[in-house]
């Protein structure tokens, strides 16, 4: 095989990981509270400044700052849960749809507004890796790992834990389980504060790879939207596998067209997939 | 009867003196009027498919093919743009019908459609960059001017440009008034509220849905058409791809889109609070409207999802009819 081919899977590959880790926020607040937020790729952005305001500007380390950023984004994801979301819940979903869409101008206007339309990356140069002539990132590495490491974490949370098993109830039935004592109102904040929690932690995973502007939630929210509902709206593991499929498409596709045409085929892909099994495709 | 008929009166005469008043304004007036109008269609054709839940997140994509289309045409080939508009409408409704048709049969709704539609508006977005040979990709382009010519649609004369949004909009608004009386009004609301419930009752919902997606479309790609025309100037970002989608979106939802005249007064609306804070701050703060706009949207969901229209709507009823016992909402 084209050992540059190999390079572009395998970058595919790692970028796959941070795409299943945004998935996963997403698709848990789906799945749970039967909401998109298209703002979500926005949180993810805000927290990204908040690594590089904290780490370049106030000399934080590194890791502080990135533990500070997901506590930013678990902040504001819960501000969106309880300003926005909460006083609509009874209305149609598509409703509160649009208002997280309200947000997304929000967040992304005020970011204009107090940082400017510039490009800022936090100036690390992470060395590249050679194994037997392929170039791998070594930041995208590390991104793969964590994205790992963090969807087995909320696995465990999810299957091990009381709480966790109290949110994939609720994610089954709402109406029965607070017929059954649990606190729907609290599952969905808590909901939201991981999903929210997730998406810093993919800002800090990217904030390493990519510069922050305040229109880069549009340049990788559709992705994310699109490897959650290839992989059936809610479900966990399909957006996982889709998450594979759309970074190969890409990572392939890069290999043999422009980039653009490398995403227009992912997408394409993706309306025509959805089109043939709406449900995605681990969906019954 | 003519009690109605005066109160309409009483509501057309000043909508019809607005209308005219930009002939007798200055430039700056006519350039408000013309890009109120011009979105004002594209707000009424998106509002056409969100009045029944087909809320898409796409009309980017219409508007992108309606604003390259003939502009590509016209550099290249010297097609002129009333060949090309009618061509990049009939482009706009293949792309809506070949997405349209399969979604349809599926029953793809709700939160999937706005994601199949959102999805399509980054394939146009990203098709423009991507053809950056003959688009300019991200740095946008121009159609080649020839001065003042209506062969060539380039009419300087923001008057006269006016004139050809107006009669624009007026098409709009006759789309409209079409569906609001036709049958196709009430098949598509009986498809929003239960769409098996449509099809057992003998609705042809593919079709009904097909054909509202069409004129949306193509209206929108009108839309898009005529405001390259104006601008002069093409980008991927301001004609395609999710922000211009969104806010589609948005100025409809905040006008109104249950009324005829909602997405008209949502598009004054945005178009006059963007331009009135542009002159109260400045450009120094780019980004403070829309973000006074992303705000006021969220708060128009929340508090008021008919709009300024079914605001407006709720206070003038207010005094004559008593409240309503448990009357069934309307569908939002």
């Amino acid at each position: 095989m084209d050992i540059y081919l190999l390079e572009a899977i395998i970058n595919g590959l790692l970028l796959g990981g941070v795409l299943a880790l945004l998935s996963l926020g997403l698709n848990l607040i789906f799945g749970v509270i039967d909401v998109v937020w298209i703002c979500y790729a926005e949180v993810v952005m805000a927290a990204m400044y908040a690594v590089f305001w904290l780490y370049t500007f106030y000399g934080w380390p590194l890791l502080l700052a990135c533990a500070a950023a997901i506590v930013f984004a678990t902040v504001l994801g819960l501000l969106v849960h309880i300003v926005v979301i909460e006083p609509i819940l009874g209305s149609a979903p598509i409703n509160q749809l649009l208002a997280t869409g309200g947000v997304l101008f929000f967040l992304q206007s005020l970011a204009t507004l107090l940082f400017g339309t510039d490009f800022r990356n936090l100036g690390i140069r992470l060395p590249v890796l050679e194994l037997g002539g392929i170039f791998i990132s070594f930041s995208r590495l590390i991104a793969f790992g964590i994205a790992l490491v963090g969807a087995v974490g909320l696995f465990l949370f999810l299957s091990r834990t009381y709480l966790g098993t109290a949110v994939r109830a609720i994610a089954q039935d709402r109406e029965v389980m607070g017929l059954m004592g649990v606190n729907e109102r609290r599952i969905y904040v808590l909901t939201s504060a991981i999903g929210s929690g997730l998406a810093g932690l993919a800002a800090c995973l990217l904030v390493l790879q990519y510069d922050v502007h305040p229109f880069i939630g549009l340049t990788f929210g559709p992705i994310t939207f699109m490897v959650c509902v290839l992989g059936g709206l809610g479900n966990m593991i399909g957006g996982f596998i889709a998450a594979f499929i759309i970074s190969q498409i890409i990572a392939v596709g890069g290999y043999y067209f422009p980039i653009e045409a490398a995403e227009v085929l992912a997408f394409v892909f993706f309306i025509v997939l959805i089109l043939i099994r709406p449900q995605g495709i681990l969906g019954k | 009867m003519r009690g109605g008929r005066d109160t309409r009166l009483l509501l057309y005469l000043p909508l019809a003196a607005a209308a005219a008043a930009p002939f007798f304004l200055s430039d700056y007036f006519q350039h408000m009027a013309v890009q109120i109008a011009i979105w004002s269609l594209v707000y009424t054709a998106w509002a056409l498919m969100g009045r029944f839940r087909l809320t898409s997140l796409g009309h980017g994509a219409f508007l992108g093919v309606g604003a390259y289309v003939p502009t590509l045409l016209w550099n290249n080939y010297g097609v002129t743009p009333w060949l090309g508009i009618p061509l990049a409408m009939a482009l706009a409704i293949a792309l809506a019908l070949i997405v349209g048709y399969p979604s349809s049969r599926q029953k793809v709704v709700g939160h999937y459609f706005a994601l199949v539609t959102l999805a399509l508006g980054q394939v146009v977005l990203l098709v423009i960059v991507a053809m950056r040979d003959v688009t300019g990709g991200s740095l946008g382009m121009t159609p080649h001017t020839v001065g003042h010519s209506w062969y060539a649609l380039q009419l300087p004369n923001k008057a006269e440009f006016y004139a050809v949004a107006l009669v624009a909009w007026l098409a709009g608004l006759v789309a409209w008034r079409y569906v609001e009386r036709g049958m196709i009004r009430l098949a598509l609301e009986s498809i929003a509220e239960d769409e098996d419930a449509a099809e057992s009752a003998g609705v042809d919902v593919l079709r009904e849905k097909l054909k509202i997606t069409a004129v949306s479309s193509g209206l929108t790609a009108l839309g898009g058409a005529l405001y390259a025309q104006y601008l002069m100037y093409l980008s991927p970002d301001a004609m395609s791809g999710v922000g211009i989608s969104l806010q589609i979106v948005f100025a409809a939802i905040a006008g109104g889109m249950y009324n005829m005249l909602g997405p008209t007064i949502g598009a004054a609306f945005t178009i006059l609070l963007t331009e009135g804070l542009r002159v109260l701050f400045g450009t120094h703060f780019v980004g403070a409207a829309n973000t006074i706009y992303g705000a006021l949207l969220v708060i128009f969901i929340i508090f008021m999802p008919r709009g300024i229209v079914g605001l407006a709507e709720r206070i003038l009823a207010r005094p004559r009819v008593p409240p309503a016992p448990a009357a069934p909402e309307p569908a939002e």
